[in-house]
């Protein structure tokens, strides 16, 4: 056990790639907290997809022992926070376990749209944030200006920023006197009843669920009887103990410390983050501020390539969601293509983490539909129902008027690309809400339909910019605008995969972009295809696909037929992975390359 | 070999519905055309009584297993045949006649280069026995054929074709279209030549761009420039069979014309899925033995195939499951224009034929049905890939 004085809890805030993976690990090594024989690249990302994208999911946390110049020993706990907007109730819940931040920002770039998001979090969370410049071993590090910047756009005083190489370890020492200096120790009762607030938790194969948790007040002992105030489940616990990052029991957390528990807990569904955990008798009253449950608010299908792997689609499904309680799923049945399942969750980056997973873990090619969001859909009746999946849509006589979620995007983008963002805003429906510059940056806020945002936005603003622009959004809430259902129809025949929702006004426009695209993405046929954009029974757009006219092999005598037969055979393997209506074949890539949008 | 024996009686006798010939592979070619994907190789030195001996041998092994048939074709394929020395032929010829019974109207047919050397030879392959043979030509104007990476000009073509008329019972000759920026009126031009030029028989071939050819490579690397768009490349096979059959010289089969009677019958053997024995580096053959049919291979390296040819230790052989042949069946057959017994199809691929694709594939104009039997429309010609994909989709 430490005293409270002698602990320091901090995060780190950074942009992707600014350095914070390395950062980290640097301060782990230079305490010798790891044997540097253990010493890995990014030791806190877990997860394969984690280390390739350079970015965190799950929260992490590293226990690192440091004895300052004043010769006295400190407990600096750690706690590495997802980054990424689509998890920012989890970063909000890390921040408010810690009472410093440490603001990397990567003295060649400056700062960047999602180092605002996570900074702003820290400053909602009281903390105390000690800027840190990396990168300065580069020659395009430009420290002045980037101190301003840090001073212009976020408004903290950069004059006493810790330069740094993470790289080449200029500077560490000093971040971590830093740490110990600047940033405050934490507060807590040890006589008062238990409080401890959990942070994240994930399944262990070993240990079953995981739990990481701060403690605010009392002291969590082994074998004490505790229970989630939010859920009202109750557990024993089994096991305390703290990371080094490895797993290393203790008897007891007492205020200020941040470690693990395991209860017997089965499924990480049973563990909401931001809960406190109190003890079942004598516990306290009042949980802590600021719980709220995860909602979904991106849905996608995702379909077996091949029909014959639902069930191990099901299957993989059902683990990721054991250790992903913010991901939700139900079956789904769609004409075109059969059985998979509406999945929702917390944002596209989250989107895609999970669908990358199940094909690489689970090795199972998948279809992803358009993602959609949930309109609120307020019926002649008065009743309203959430519409998760456009093929749902009531029927337009029943309807009375639709809602939509709108966000706040927040977009950097050096000044020569403006014109170009600006134009990319408009034509996604966007509303200006505000224009500044730090140097030579510009700073836009625009209010979005986040069903303009979810699909290609942000491919759209890194090609518009090239790679240029950050981007950041949060949800604002919900508005009433003119919405329809528009329904493909490829050789008269509705394909319900590709049902989308769009603003009246833009129908007529994403009706002819989607049917020259589905012109391109179907092969030709023995026969010609009409391709047509509906509302309700109302052609809007139509497109034929001319027959095919010429498919025949040239030569075919004795000595080809072996490798003619395996080309058909291939052929044959080919068709297998094409959804089939009626008699046109449609190839998988088209249900998502006909919603993208070029222009 | 591969486990699995499909022996049965039905089968012993399958392979009389498309009769039994002998495929020759010659290797050698003088220099490497860029369109051409076939086991050719350029080699200064042949050893010609090296490789006579070693056909000879082969014929003799193949003429073991198929005891007293009846031989319908010989065909000498390459490479370029007509770099081989005439004794050689004879020698090959010699051993042919000595294993096998030849039909009355055995077609022997001899793949020639229009060049003068070739022209020269002509009257020694006849007295070898060579009745019929087939120029590759490729095209008639001498740009392209230099594109081509062809080593004649159009005149000695000309000449080429009339001495062979003179000289052979039957005369062919192939043309490439479809080539690079050529147009629909050139290569109408180039067809009314072709056929005032009264061959009995006409193989007019789309240029296909083969992988792991000069231009397979120019291809990938998007410098094979001026290939004429599909619509382009169906108008000149529209306006072929239209000008082929006006002149008398209907297709046949996809890519082969002529004159009724003059049909390569060597050729239909493979399409109507008979017997083939195939020798030399790279030949294939189907063979029906103790009532199972066999896929054969050779080596296709000129040098290991000639050490390795004695004791059958040249090729690869492999029985073909009903399957393989239910797909070799459609793929060959429906080339053809005439019908396919599907009864016939029913008892080689051990399934029924899929009469609702059939039925579908009817009644959007591909295919029709007389008789128990299925025959390709003229509409469903030029997309027959598709309409075999589309069957052999259907098969089990």
């Amino acid at each position: 056990m430490t005293d409270l004085a002698h602990i320091r809890n901090f995060s780190i805030v950074a942009h992707i790639d600014h350095g914070k993976s390395t950062l980290a690990d640097r301060l782990i090594q230079s305490t010798n907290t790891v044997a540097e024989r253990d010493m890995k690249e990014q030791l806190l990302d877990a997860m394969d997809i984690e280390r390739e994208r350079g970015i965190t999911i799950k929260a992490n946390t590293v226990r690192i022992d440091y004895t300052a110049k004043n010769g006295e020993a400190y407990v600096l706990n750690l706690i590495d926070t997802p980054g990424h907007v689509d998890f920012a109730y989890e970063v909000s819940r890390s921040m408010r376990a810690v009472e410093g931040s440490l603001l990397v920002v990567d003295s060649t770039q400056g700062v960047e749209a999602q180092t605002l998001a996570n900074v702003y979090q820290a400053i909602d969370a009281d903390h105390e944030i000690v800027p840190v410049l990396n990168k300065i071993d580069l020659p395009a590090a430009d420290c002045d200006r980037v101190a301003e910047q840090i001073e212009d756009v976020i408004g903290i005083d950069a004059s006493d920023a810790i330069r740094v190489s993470a790289k080449t370890g200029i500077g560490i020492e000093d971040t971590l006197e830093a740490i110990v200096h600047r940033l405050p120790a934490p507060t807590g009762d040890r006589d008062a009843p238990l409080k401890a607030m959990l942070v994240d938790s994930w399944y262990d194969p070993y240990l079953g669920v995981v739990v990481l948790v701060r403690i605010m007040d009392g002291v969590l002992k082994k074998g004490d009887n505790i229970k989630m105030m939010q859920t009202g489940a109750k557990y024993g616990v089994d096991r305390i103990g703290v990371f080094r990052p490895a797993m290393t029991v203790v008897d007891q957390l007492a205020p200020g410390e941040i470690g693990f528990i395991t209860a017997s807990i089965k499924q990480v569904r049973d563990t909401k983050v931001g809960d406190t955990i109190t003890h079942e008798k004598k516990g306290a009253d009042v949980p802590l501020p600021g719980f709220a449950p995860s909602i979904p608010v991106v849905f996608c299908g995702l379909f077996p390539v091949d029909s014959a792997e639902f069930e191990d689609l099901r299957d993989a499904i059902e683990k990721l969601a054991l250790n992903d309680a913010s991901f939700s799923y139900e079956m789904e049945t769609s004409a075109a293509l059969g059985f998979g399942f509406r999945c929702g969750f917390l944002g596209l980056l989250h989107l895609e983490v999970i669908r990358d997973r199940i094909e690489r873990e689970y090795d199972i090619e998948l279809i992803t539909t358009a993602p959609s969001v949930i309109y609120h859909v307020y019926k002649k009746d008065g009743e309203m129902i959430e519409l998760h999946n456009p093929a749902d849509m009531p029927d337009p006589s029943v309807v009375d008027y639709l809602e939509e979620p709108r966000i706040k995007a927040t977009i950097l983008v050096p000044d020569e690309f403006l014109g170009d963002v600006l134009k990319l805003c408009q034509e996604r429906r966007g509303i200006q809400m505000d224009l500044t510059y730090a140097g030579s940056r510009a700073m836009v806020v625009y209010d979005l339909p986040l069903n303009e945002v979810v699909f290609d936005f942000y491919d759209r603003l890194k090609s518009v910019t090239k790679g240029y622009a950050s981007f950041d959004y949060q949800m604002t809430g919900y508005r009433q605008d003119n919405l329809v259902k528009m329904s493909i129809l490829v050789n008269e025949e509705p394909v319900d995969a590709l049902s989308t929702m769009v603003h009246r006004d833009r129908a007529e426009m994403r009706g002819r972009a989607m049917c020259e695209k589905l012109k391109d993405l179907i092969p030709r046929h023995m026969f010609k295809i009409p391709i047509q954009a509906a509302i309700g029974g109302k052609v809007i757009a139509r497109e034929t696909l001319a027959a095919l006219r010429k498919d025949v092999t040239a030569k075919c005598y004795g000595g080809d037929a072996t490798r003619k037969k395996k080309l058909l055979e291939k052929q044959k393997a080919g068709k297998k992975k094409m959804r089939q209506f009626g008699k046109v074949d449609i190839p998988q890539e088209a249900f998502i390359s006909a919603l993208k949008m070029d222009n | 070999m591969r486990s699995g024996n499909w022996s049965r009686p039905a089968l012993t006798e399958d392979w009389q519905n498309g009769g039994f010939g002998l495929y020759v592979h010659w290797p050698f070619c003088e220099s490497k055309c860029p369109y051409c994907d076939f086991n050719s190789h350029v080699q200064k030195h042949i050893d010609q009584k090296a490789w006579a001996s070693a056909y000879a041998n082969e014929i003799k092994r193949v003429g073991a297993l198929t005891k007293g048939r009846v031989l319908r074709s010989v065909y000498f394929g390459g490479g370029t045949p007509s770099l081989m020395e005439i004794p050689t032929l004879e020698t090959i010829l010699d051993e042919v006649r000595d294993t096998w019974t030849l039909s009355n109207d055995v077609e022997i047919t001899l793949e020639a280069n229009p060049g003068s050397v070739e022209i020269d030879r002509f009257r020694g392959y006849r007295d070898a026995g060579v009745n019929r043979v087939s120029l590759g030509v490729q095209a008639l104007n001498d740009g392209d054929l230099a594109r081509l990476g062809r080593l004649h000009s159009v005149d000695e073509a000309r000449r080429a074709i009339q001495i062979s008329q003179n000289v052979f019972d039957r005369s062919s000759f192939d043309l490439i279209y479809a080539r690079q920026n050529q147009s629909l009126n050139q290569w109408k031009t180039e067809l009314e030549q072709a056929l005032a030029l009264n061959a009995g028989h006409l193989s007019l071939y789309q240029l296909t761009i083969e992988q792991g050819t000069a231009f397979g490579d120019r291809y990938n690397a998007g410098k094979l420039r001026g290939l004429p768009p599909d619509d382009l490349a169906a108008d000149m096979y529209d306006l072929t069979q239209e000008m082929c059959e006006a002149h008398g010289l209907p297709a046949y089969e996809v890519s082969n014309h002529a004159y009724p009677g003059n049909e390569s019958r060597h050729n239909i053997v493979y399409w109507k899925y008979g017997d083939y024995a195939g020798i030399g580096p790279g030949a294939h053959g189907r063979l029906t033995l103790d009532g199972q049919k066999y896929a054969t291979v050779a080596k296709s390296n000129p040098r290991m195939w000639l050490e390795s040819h004695l004791g059958g230790k040249a090729e690869t052989v492999e029985p073909l499951s009903p399957q393989d042949m239910a797909t070799e069946l459609i793929m060959m057959g429906l080339r053809l224009n005439e019908p396919l017994d599907i009864q016939r199809f029913e008892r080689v691929a051990l399934q029924s034929f899929p009469t609702e694709t059939g039925q579908y594939l009817h009644d959007i104009g591909m295919v029709e049905f007389k008789d128990q039997s299925i025959i390709v429309t003229p509409k469903g010609r030029p997309v027959l890939n598709a309409v075999i994909a589309e069957l052999i989709s259907a098969l089990a």
